[in-house]
């Protein structure tokens, strides 16, 4: 997405006609559907032509005990009228569907925001669980807040009384209740809402009438308390314009469907055929969910028995002519690091796409961070050189997929694709790209013995080796992971070849540099006081701090690296001609060190490892820090 | 295992690469490499269509040997690797070597789930019961008091039987061999002619760090009354016919039995067939010395592939959908925006 700022002048959303844009938090128990709820508001938002950003955050246990504060499970969306870079910073809105929701989430809404809560579920129980003495709704606790609360499970059980159903599969109908009144606060279609429905309960019609009951329940509620329905509250009704975009088709993605994607596209321009071996594990699972329903676009997938035979059938599937894909999250990575090292050594073509998490070892599986960079870069033994690539955003992973296959492909090594568990799930409105505006770059394998003989580890120009399918007559040969001989491939241990096979590996990595764009400047000048040097997802928050901060007047401009390996050639350069870098990483300063020791520039760290995305603010604040 | 259009028949050498073999003289594994150039002219199978696949230890050098395709892949991953080269390309003709470390040790968890899905290929496992490469370690498969650099007061832990763990797994062919023997050609064509994955456990002598384990019954000559060789529709006969395997069906388990005057029906000897995989549960636990080391097809009862399995899924769900990668990137939650 383009840039603009994203401004709330009034505190409050009371009201409000035409804010830039709004942050809404769904906040509930893991089980009250609180992911689907934040989900189809999202396309709501979308087909009102608002530009929007998300964030799900959700525990990592399927169902927590209910009620609990490590239960909760948030879906935040920050949907406006100019471009959204980011899931927002604090929420103008929290609909708090327990205690342990409220506890947890209030404390990052705005001062002034509204607070939409469940009474009915602050029972002495659900207190207690959230580990509050009194109840927050009566104590005058949430003062600087405006509080709407009203017995949203009463209010629905009601609602859909006439379907007869139990008491629990009532209850489930809870979310779409609340759905319907936050449709109604921000003058929302629900005809979508109702299709969607019918779509997902055509095999239980009932179902699909009493979460439509419910929907429409809540959207009257919202109209009759506005009335001034008497014992009722007034609700603050918000109107949020359309984005100005460019014209042409629009979808919502997140990073796992655009890795999905950008593979498939990635493969038919370079014209070959996918095999995905993957592992399950969170956050990179749902790559190969959407890739397993491909099957007429030349892909076959394998779940494997664990990550390493996933990363090694995909190197069989590579020998033998397809391009090989892999997935996981750090951990898994971790365990497919010994057959990377196979594939450097063997030189086929192979995508590894890392979805990021908290580390190290499980660490938070469901939470975000950048700190698998070292392990991307450097993390394997030997000298073993790897290309590197980082996506900025959801849509931005269709695009990485495709530079990846094509690094891959062309140069005969395995390349890694950066993600992150809030690029994987989060969703953004994406311009359906023409995809007759992509080069294709298509493999060519070996098929016949070359003049002056066969050899497997002879090189073209761009030092990469011949790709030969196994079945192909006359050119039989062995690869392996011992040291090879230069040309032949044959076994050889001598100094004078790992030396020179050592050079070449390197060589051949190092020389994908000519064959990527230049560094850009993402927003601001070449050269200037003060660089914010970023990869991966922190673009958003860092985008959006570097153009307030401009707009106040700072020499300031942000740079966006999605080639971490090798880096663009003009990048030292272009780093060296400002006074000051920042690098804010979600780490401890891993790319920030790459850095500085391939430029030798001062490059200072800025980190933030909570799980959390970066917020605008802590990027503005070290932009004041840094000009003073 | 290939429906592969015969070609003229090669000669051994046809299979030979020019590289210098690196194995201790006197290891059993020039045996095999040799029964096994000995084998692939007989096979249908064409060099370039062939491929061999290795792990790590001394048995996985094996492609370097065989004029063929070849991929010596990392310790324990063999499987798996041969798994995408398979369901990348069914036609190949896929062959596995590895030993007992690491076929059962660093990648049993492998070697079980290759077996389990039954991809269409054949694993040799060279079985000399030590770690050779890394200089004699006492491994998976070797007996309790071995001694060596990691047990130098014996080994405590029990041994896998290959043969077990194969069954166990799901294998639908599993058979024994030794280096030396000169039944080995037809135990490979047999395990070739099996549609789907093939377990051959080779009694392999590693002459400098476990040798003559296996001399009781592996020895190209002396041993055969030790050996009890098995052949579909035979009955299970060894020591010359003047001993044969029974059924004691108190025990529920096989016993020996003399055989006078080679009237091995009067003895109760069971006659071999090689698609009952409770006898062949028994026959790869009975224990040496009390029994004969069974060897040749212990079992073999074919199942639908994996590689056939998928390559028919995919084609099925491909069945009359155009690709238009423009289409599909379209889909979703779309709207237009004028």
């Amino acid at each position: 997405m383009a840039t603009a700022a994203r401004s709330i002048d009034t505190q409050a959303p009371a009201d409000n006609e035409n804010p830039e844009s709004v942050v809404v938090r769904f906040a509930g128990d893991s089980g009250d559907g609180m992911q689907l709820t934040g989900g189809q508001f999202t396309l709501s938002a979308a087909l009102s032509g608002n530009d929007f950003a998300t964030f799900p955050d959700f525990p990592a246990e399927i169902r927590a005990p209910q009620g609990t504060l490590f239960g909760v499970s948030a879906f935040q969306i920050n949907f406006g009228a100019s471009d959204i870079e980011t899931a927002g910073d604090a929420p103008d809105v929290l609909v708090a569907m327990n205690p342990a929701a409220l506890k947890t989430n209030v404390v990052d809404l705005k001062p002034g925001g509204l607070i939409i809560a469940d009474s009915g579920e602050f029972s002495a129980r659900n207190l207690a669980k959230a580990q509050y003495d009194v109840s927050p709704l009566d104590d005058g606790s949430l003062g600087k807040w405006q509080l709407v609360q009203f017995d949203i499970s009463a209010l629905t059980i009601e609602a859909v009384k006439p379907f007869g159903l139990g008491n629990k599969d009532a209850l489930r109908c809870k979310n779409m209740w609340t759905l319907g009144l936050a449709l109604w606060m921000f003058d929302r279609d629900r005809a979508p809402i109702e299709a969607w429905l019918k779509n997902k309960f055509s095999k239980n019609p009932v179902l699909a009438d009493a979460n439509i009951a419910a929907l429409n329940a809540g959207h009257a509620y919202g109209e009759t308390a506005e009335i001034g329905n008497p014992g009722s509250v007034a609700i603050p009704r918000t109107r949020v314009n359309a984005a100005p975009v460019e014209a042409g088709l629009y979808r919502t993605i997140n990073g796992a469907d655009a890795a999905a994607l950008g593979l498939v596209a990635g493969c038919q321009l370079a014209g070959v055929k996918m095999f995905f071996g993957g592992y399950p594990i969170t956050p990179a699972s749902s790559i190969l969910h959407a890739l397993v329903r491909y099957k007429e676009y030349g892909v076959t997938t394998f779940q494997a028995e664990d990550e390493i035979a996933a990363i090694a059938s995909a190197i069989g599937a590579s020998y033998a002519g397809q391009l090989g894909v892999t997935s996981s999250s750090g951990p898994g990575i971790a365990l497919k690091t010994e057959a990377m090292g196979l594939a450097i050594m063997t030189e086929l073509p192979l995508v590894i796409i890392n979805s990021q998490r908290g580390g190290p070892s499980t660490g938070l599986p469901t939470k975000t961070e950048q700190s698998d960079l070292y392990q991307a870069v450097y993390g394997r033994n030997g000298d073993a050189p790897m290309p590197v690539i980082a996506a900025r955003s959801p849509s931005d992973v269709f695009d990485c997929a495709i530079e990846a296959v094509r690094i891959a492909t062309q140069f005969m090594t395995p390349v890694m694709l950066l993600t992150d568990g809030y690029i994987a799930n989060a969703a953004e409105p994406w311009k359906v790209p023409d995809m007759a505006t992509y080069k294709p770059f298509p493999v060519k394998f070996l098929e016949t013995v070359p003049e002056g003989g066969f050899k497997p580890y002879g090189r073209d120009n761009k030092l990469a080796r011949p790709w030969v399918k196994p079945g192909t007559p006359g050119l039989l040969h062995r690869i392996g992971g011992i040291e090879k001989e230069v040309d032949s491939g044959h076994l050889n241990y001598s100094a004078a070849n790992h030396q020179a096979m050592t050079d070449l590996r390197k060589g051949k990595v190092d020389g994908v540099a000519a064959h990527i764009p230049d560094q850009e400047v993402a927003l601001g000048t070449e050269g200037g006081k003060l660089a914010i040097v970023g990869w991966g997802s922190t673009f958003g928050p860092i985008h959006q701090a570097v153009r307030k901060a401009r707009a106040k007047g700072h020499d300031v401009s942000h740079i966006h690296v999605r080639h971490i390996w090798p880096m663009p050639a003009n990048l030292g350069d272009l780093l060296k001609s400002y006074d000051k870098v920042i690098v804010p990483e979600m780490n401890t300063g891993q790319f920030k060190t790459v850095l500085r020791d391939q430029f030798l520039v001062d490059a200072k760290p800025l980190n933030k490892v909570s799980g959390q995305p970066f917020r605008i603010a802590e990027i503005e604040a070290a932009i004041e820090g840094a000009l003073g | 295992m290939n429906d592969m259009t015969p070609i003229t028949k090669g000669s051994p050498k046809d299979w030979e690469t020019d590289q210098e073999v690196r194995w201790c003289p006197g290891c059993g594994d020039y045996a095999i490499l040799k029964a096994v150039q000995r084998t692939m002219p007989e096979l249908g199978s064409t060099p370039e269509n062939t491929v061999f696949i290795s792990g790590i230890g001394c048995s996985s050098r094996f492609p370097y040997y065989m004029e063929t395709y070849g991929f010596h892949t990392i310790h324990g991953r063999a499987p798996a690797v041969a798994t995408g080269v398979k369901l990348a390309n069914p036609d190949l003709d896929v062959w596995i070597i590895t030993g007992d470390g690491d076929a059962l040790s660093i990648g049993g968890n492998h070697t079980m789930h290759l077996l389990r899905r039954n991809l269409d290929c054949q694993i040799m496992l060279f079985n000399n019961e030590i770690y050779g490469l890394t200089k004699g370690q006492y491994s998976p498969t070797s007996r309790v008091g071995t001694t060596s650099p990691t047990t130098p007061f014996g080994s405590v832990d029990r041994p896998a039987t290959p043969c077990a763990f194969a069954l166990g797994s799901g294998a639908r062919f599993v058979a024994r061999g030794f280096d030396v023997s000169k039944n080995l050609p037809e135990v490979l064509k047999a395990a070739h002619a099996h549609k789907g994955a093939a377990f051959i456990e080779i009694f392999q002598n590693c002459i400098v760090y476990n040798k003559d384990v296996f001399e009781e019954f592996a020895i190209p000559k002396g041993a055969e009354d030790h050996q009890l060789w098995l052949y579909d529709g035979e009955p299970m006969l060894f020591a010359k016919g003047t001993k044969g395997i029974a059924l004691d069906v108190e025990a529920l388990n096989l016993k020996v039995v003399d055989v006078v005057d080679g009237d091995w029906q009067a003895a109760g000897v069971i006659v071999h067939n090689v698609a009952n995989r409770s006898i062949a549960h028994m026959l790869v636990e009975m224990p040496f010395g009390e029994f004969p080391m069974a060897l040749g097809v212990l079992y073999d009862d074919p199942r639908p592939t994996f590689d056939a399995a998928i390559t028919e899924q995919n084609a099925k769900l491909s069945e009359g959908k155009v690709p238009d990668l423009q289409k599909l990137i379209s889909k979703g939650q779309t709207w237009t925006v004028e």
